[in-house]
């Protein structure tokens, strides 16, 4: 096989796989998703001579690595743009503004999916559920949130990126970094931002703030902290529970002293093995 | 009237609430040192009699999962965590991360001790850059204060924790996906038997937990089993995060115990979009069968959600309003189900991808009422054939859609196309540009009866 990198981007990779394949000394495979992160992080996609490395790094056959990074939707084939700009066009999203955010920024851009514009700046994608559909319509930027957005506001975005001026998240770091930059962390090198933005956006912190406005809380732990904790909690010292509370739904909470249908006894299978 | 428990949550507005200083400020890691001095054959006790079930959607008891383990050989045996939070719909396992890794680390811990595992991972989702930042921080944070690493708390018991990311693939929620995945390898589902509490994770024996499931096992060991069993309901035990998106004024997490229905949460959270009704809605994301108005009483707890045809899933509760196209948002999962297909088995692969072409055709008005037939036909051939749960997922929403809104799906094929308005349900005011919206404009059912039919 020919050598696929070389001098000091040869060292550097050899050192930062080192690292990622140390933590799973079992099995030095499992290193391979994080590896080709690492790879993107330094071609900005999944290159031959990227999926060669981890091929030599691992023992494996180009092949088997190949057969691996296709099957992933965030290994690039091609050069990546500076920044991946996701549309969620899920069902939620797309319903409410997705496919017009989508459509207004494929034109804006004059990119479709998966194409990135001319200056290397953008590659635009319609992407699938990305977890915030509290926050719907919903873009990702290099994989950080860009919350409730507008056709508006997502094409400010992409102007401000293309315009190399700073592009902050609703919900993230306090500034995009480059797609190479975010492989890196997605390999596993920290790159010291964790404390940036917030820890909560407000419809996460909808359900809370509404509990504390009512006085609702959940029932106490019975007892006083640690110290409590009866050596073997499951033994059958129900009084723990203090005396007049309530579940908090109208169902009875104590299970049938046979025990259910999910408890069908007392018996520990760990203890039968 | 049921109220809201927030216990996971409780921490999500504290100041940098991901540090580990807010988290011990909060009564965070208490839990871990009363755990390790307890026996941890006495811990899967405590869990298994907490009524706990998986909250990643199977609602599988989670302690029983842990009984599964065989005997210890000498051998290693691993936790994994599964962070891939994937289903459309599902956004609370992220959130979490993201405000709270420590609880997740917690429960991390305390699960290895108490499964006697040495080696544990979480395996992320890659598309959270953020939250992957958070948990390596989080992680790093309780390997430097001694939760993590040789001799924990001076306890004797060693344990490392990786934080894997994965690389986008909605299939490696599946668990034995998820293991293959963490091998290195394309992540599709493997054949069950062997569980992978037999053989899972290097062919180890392995327990595989959803996040918020782990989440909660501080708060068991803290409060103890039957302060968790004092909320929710006989067999849905404890609190859950219900996740309101869509059509509605709050959308956003709502802790709350199991069992509470949606007509309270809706209350909760101002109600759906001023000047609209509900028409549909998911119970647990969206390979979850399809609720309407109809079901707003039904408990969310696995058995009522389940009695009432559909399943809690990941409480993943979308609203959608009159507003909405159920073939559009239909064949939009449909898309979405193919898109994610593995490709192993030839009911999913093949099946997701007509599915998916049928209900385009019917959308934009090119179907034919046979369409509807062939689909409950391809639906009947995934059900129960497929691999993996992914494809019993993908025909959720289609059979339950077609059963409940019939006459909507005859009316994009008689009325040749759509006879909705895609701008009246979105967020923001904006004119169309799409072609889909001069098909809307030009629907020709404005004079049949199947105008009154669609606009429930």
């Amino acid at each position: 096989m020919v050598e696929p990198y070389e001098g000091a981007k040869l060292e550097r990779l050899a050192a930062d796989a080192a690292t990622v394949v140390a933590r799973y000394p079992e099995e030095p495979r499992s290193a391979l998703l994080p590896l080709l992160h690492l790879v993107q992080s330094e071609d900005g996609f999944v290159s031959p001579d990227g999926i060669a490395f981890c091929a030599r790094t691992l023992g494996l056959s180009t092949a088997e690595v190949s057969a691996v990074a296709t099957f992933y939707s965030q290994y690039k084939r091609h050069p990546n743009g500076e920044y991946t700009v996701g549309v969620c066009t899920n069902t939620l999203c797309a319903v409410m503004g997705g496919d017009a955010i989508f459509e207004e920024l494929s034109e804006h851009l004059g990119v479709g999916h998966d194409e990135t514009t001319p200056d290397g700046a953008i590659t635009l994608e319609r992407i699938e559920c990305n977890a915030a559909c509290d926050y719907a319509p919903v873009m990702m930027v290099n994989w950080e949130f860009f919350d409730n957005q507008t056709p508006e506001s997502a094409t400010a975005v992409v102007d401000g990126l293309r315009a190399g001026t700073p592009v902050a998240p609703t919900r993230g770091a306090s500034s995009v970094c480059s797609f190479k930059q975010m492989s890196r962390v997605l390999a596993g090198f920290p790159d010291g931002r964790a404390d940036e933005g917030p820890g909560a956006g407000e419809a996460t912190l909808a359900g809370l703030r509404l509990a504390k406005k009512k006085g609702w809380k959940a029932p106490a732990y019975a007892g006083a902290g640690d110290a409590e904790t009866d050596e073997s909690p499951a033994a059958d010292a129900r009084p723990g529970l203090a005396a007049g509370r309530h579940s908090s739904v109208d169902t009875p909470s104590a299970p049938p002293s046979g025990g259910t249908a999910d408890t069908p006894t007392g018996r520990d299978a760990s203890k039968e093995a | 009237m049921t109220t809201l428990t927030p216990v996971l949550s409780a921490g999500w507005d504290a100041v940098r609430s991901w540090s580990i200083e807010a988290y011990r400020h909060g009564g965070g890691y208490q839990a871990l040192r009363t755990a390790l001095r307890m026996d941890a054959a006495d811990l899967v006790t405590a869990v298994k009699d907490s009524g706990l079930r998986g909250r990643g959607g199977a609602g599988f008891p989670t302690g029983m999962k842990w009984g599964f383990l065989p005997a210890p050989d000498g051998g290693p045996r691993y936790l994994v965590v599964n962070a891939d939070e994937s289903e459309p719909g599902t956004c609370k396992d992220i959130p979490l991360m993201m405000a709270s890794p420590h609880l997740l680390v917690e429960g991390a811990i305390i699960t290895s001790y108490a499964i006697g595992c040495h080696h544990a991972f979480i395996y992320v989702r890659g598309e959270v850059l953020h939250v992957y930042r958070r948990l390596l921080q989080a992680v790093q944070e309780a390997y430097d204060a001694g939760y993590l690493g040789k001799d924990v708390l001076g306890s004797g018991y060693d344990l490392d924790l990786t934080v894997h990311a994965g690389a986008g693939a909605y299939i490696c929620g599946e668990e034995t996906a998820l293991l293959d995945s963490l091998e290195g390898r394309r992540g599709q589902p493997r054949l069950k038997p062997p569980f992978p509490a037999v053989a899972g994770l290097y062919g180890r024996p392995t327990v595989i937990n959803n996040v918020e499931s782990i989440a909660s096992v501080p708060s068991i060991v803290r409060g103890g089993a039957d302060w968790f069993r004092s909320m929710g309901t006989e067999r849905s035990t404890g609190y859950g995060l219900f996740s309101l998106s869509g059509h509605v004024t709050r959308p956003g997490q709502y802790e709350a115990p199991l069992g509470i229905t949606l007509r309270e949460l809706l209350d909760m959270a101002g109600g759906v979009r001023k000047g609209h009704t509900l028409k549909f809605w998911t119970p647990g994301g969206s390979s979850t069968p399809l609720f309407t108005a109809e079901h707003l009483d039904v408990p969310l707890d696995y058995e009522s959600v389940g009695a009432a045809g559909s399943m809690l899933g990941t409480r993943a509760l979308q609203i959608f309003d009159d507003t909405t196209c159920v073939v559009r948002a239909i064949t939009r999962w449909a898309e979405f189900y193919a898109h994610e297909s593995c490709g192993k088995c030839t009911p999913c692969r093949e099946g997701t991808y007509w599915m998916k072409q049928i209900l385009a055709r019917i959308e934009h008005g090119e179907g034919t009422m046979a369409d509807l037939d062939t689909l409950l036909d391809v639906c009947d051939n995934i059900l129960g054939r497929a691999f993996c749960a992914l494809g019993d997922g993908a025909t959720s929403t289609i059979t339950s859609g077609i059963a409940l809104f019939r006459d909507e799906f005859e009316a994009h094929v008689t009325g040749g196309g759509c006879p909705f308005d895609p701008a009246a349900a979105a967020a923001f005011h904006y004119v169309p540009r799409s072609a889909r919206a001069d098909v809307t404009a030009m629907s020709g059912v404005g004079s049949t009866a199947h105008a009154t039919g669609v606009r429930r």
